[in-house]
């Protein structure tokens, strides 16, 4: 439906409802737009100003997946990490190295588990990460750093699985998918305290 | 001035003949007042232009570092070469994650869905008719400063403290948004997503969206620039910088935090038992001389205005003091009204140097009372174990100090 069409029917929805409520709205009520505003607050009341369209299923299929803790957002796929390991050393190890130890400026993602309260802590997806459904979600939104948003559910899948199990997290075979994965439980899931900040008397 | 020098080395009798003219009419009108006079044409400015620029002879930049990836990492403000309060929005401080993203605004569109009565698409020109109001913030990097904390300090107050800026913003308060998609009552957070190229996201309670989180078009009069969220990005007041979404394409409503890589790993503080701090959103009382400062120099004894930036998450500036001798001792310095809740505020304050070496810093309180602290005093409960990023949210007093011969060095 055109923006107009919905003009339209919104303002015959309006009219014919009769429903028409100035006194609640008398700072809106002197001009042109306002009218649309009125109509369109009739057709839905939580709108205020009758600004902006409703969401389509186009809209919502534009945008990333975006993934909750308990897997919310998570797509339908399914991936080992002998599946991911491919595709790991092909879009991934040039920067995080063979075997996700890191490079240069490139974060390591493996490794550095009971380390978080040495001198020396290494946080990474393996130590660090309390979710693994964030591991998912990351990877599939800004992975690979040249050219994010290309993976496919499976890849992501499969790479989110390899990124496990080279942490020891899961095992080489397991099939990650949309069910498996909010279940996995990561080694810090209970490292995060929340802001007790002033802390300092 | 080179010119006008030479003229007046010559005698009036020697001035070439196509001032000769003027130079007997001026005469006639009193030859011993005008005489003296250097008599060249002045040299007329440049014409009009449709954009300006500042002057040729100003040449204050941002930094930042070689990068494999440059549109990744950060740039700095050099706020050693400001005044007042505002950044100039060229030069406000840069944090990307995948490059500044270009984004046409009339293609341009806001979906707000999730836990709402009826998820809305705003296109640019929607969220310019909702009532606007402009708020000048300041914006801090969780990070800055965050080699302070490690003993890494900067050598000047760009390099210290450059990830901080501070911008007056104009937009359409979030709750108006959210409200105008209804808001459910389950509803507790949103997750809010970047159109940049890693769609960086970051979940805020809903209790901070509906206070006073605004959806920004404008940044000091003018559209935002592309580096800090063009057409739109959310300004989330006095919180980490990171959580001012640029180029926001998406606000999710939601009954929880969504985790994502920004707030389940990277701007955590981890602590000296294992355990890292979450959501750790605020930036607590802060302050820094910026003049004089590292790698400037005195001119010789006499009298200087320290001058300086504070600023807090948690409302407004209520004091700052300075000190000269390394916190002996300490005298109020004077702020610049007006002071804004969660705006940075110069201070000031005059200062006789004499010859000698002084340790200058400065303190800041805040409406809460809060006091900022000694990097000794946040060590000694944070610690110095670093997180995935470094150090977070460290806000301890900067020295400088000044040597014998008018340099300013860190310590």
């Amino acid at each position: 439906m055109s923006r107009q069409s919905i003009f339209y029917a919104l303002g015959a929805l309006a009219l014919t409802a009769g429903a028409f409520n100035f006194a609640k709205h008398t700072s809106l009520a002197d001009s042109k737009g306002a009218g649309l505003a009125k109509g369109q607050r009739n057709a839905a009341e939580s709108a205020r100003y009758g600004l902006g369209r409703s969401a389509s299923a186009a809209d919502f299929a534009k945008h990333e997946y975006l993934v909750g803790p308990k897997g919310t957002g998570l797509p339908k796929g399914h991936g080992t990490a002998v599946q991911g390991r491919a595709i790991y050393l092909q879009s991934c190890a040039v920067c995080h190295g063979g075997r996700g130890e890191g490079t240069n400026d490139y974060p390591a993602l493996v490794g550095g588990q009971g380390s978080l309260k040495s001198d020396n802590p290494l946080p990474t997806v393996g130590s660090y990460w309390p979710y693994a459904t964030t591991v998912w979600d990351y990877v599939n939104r800004a992975m690979p750093y040249q050219n994010p948003g290309t993976l496919k559910p499976d890849e992501v899948y499969g790479l989110t699985a390899y990124l496990l199990a080279i942490n020891g997290i899961v095992s080489p075979d397991f099939e990650l998918n949309e069910r498996t994965l909010p279940a996995v439980k990561m080694p810090n899931r209970d490292g995060f305290v929340p802001d007790p900040r002033p802390d300092v008397k | 001035m080179l010119q006008h020098s030479a003229l007046m080395s010559k005698s009036n009798f020697e001035l070439q003949s196509i001032d000769r003219r003027k130079f007997i009419a001026l005469g006639a009108a009193g030859l011993g007042a005008i005489a003296l006079r250097p008599v060249a044409a002045r040299e007329l400015g440049d014409p009009r232009r449709a954009y300006g620029e500042r002057s040729p002879f100003e040449t204050a930049m941002r930094s930042f570092g070689a990068s494999v990836t440059p549109g990744t990492g950060s740039s700095r403000t050099p706020l050693q070469d400001l005044c007042g309060t505002i950044t100039p929005s060229s030069l406000h401080f840069e944090r990307h994650h995948s490059g500044v993203a270009k984004i046409d605004p009339n293609a341009h569109e806001l979906l707000v869905d999730g836990l709402v009565d009826r998820p809305l698409v705003f296109a640019m020109k929607d969220l310019r008719r909702f009532p606007s109001v402009s708020r000048v913030h300041f914006i801090e990097c969780a990070g800055n400063s965050g080699r302070e904390h490690n003993g890494r300090p900067g050598e000047n107050v760009q390099r210290s403290h450059g990830l901080l800026s501070n911008s007056e913003w104009t937009g359409v308060p979030l709750k108006t948004v959210l409200e105008e998609a209804g808001i459910k009552q389950k509803a507790r957070w949103v997750v809010v997503e970047g159109a940049d190229a890693s769609r960086m996201s970051r979940s805020i309670p809903l209790q901070k969206a509906l206070d006073d989180v605004l959806v920004a078009y404008g940044q000091n009069g003018e559209p935002l620039r592309p580096e800090q969220g063009y057409p739109v990005r959310l300004i989330v007041p006095g919180w980490e910088g990171n959580i001012n979404i640029k180029w926001i394409g998406r606000i999710m409503v939601t009954d929880e935090p969504f985790m994502t890589r920004e707030e389940a790993a990277i701007y955590t503080d981890l602590m000296p038992d294992g355990k890292a701090r979450w959501f750790s959103f605020v930036m607590e009382a802060k302050s820094v001389i910026t003049r004089p400062s590292g790698e400037q120099i005195l001119d010789g004894p006499g009298f200087y205005e320290i001058s300086g930036l504070a600023w807090s998450g948690r409302g407004r500036i209520t004091r700052i003091e300075v000190s000269t001798n390394g916190g002996e001792t300490w005298a109020d310095a004077r702020l610049d009204g007006p002071v804004l809740p969660k705006a940075a505020t110069r201070f000031s304050l005059l200062w006789k140097w004499n010859g000698g070496e002084a340790a200058l810093q400065s303190r800041s309180t805040d409406e809460t009372g809060y006091v900022q602290p000694t990097r000794e005093q946040l060590i000694s409960v944070r610690g110095l174990h670093a997180g995935p990023d470094g150090f977070n949210h460290y806000n301890g007093i900067k020295t400088w100090f000044v040597h014998k011969d008018g340099k300013v060095t860190h310590v």
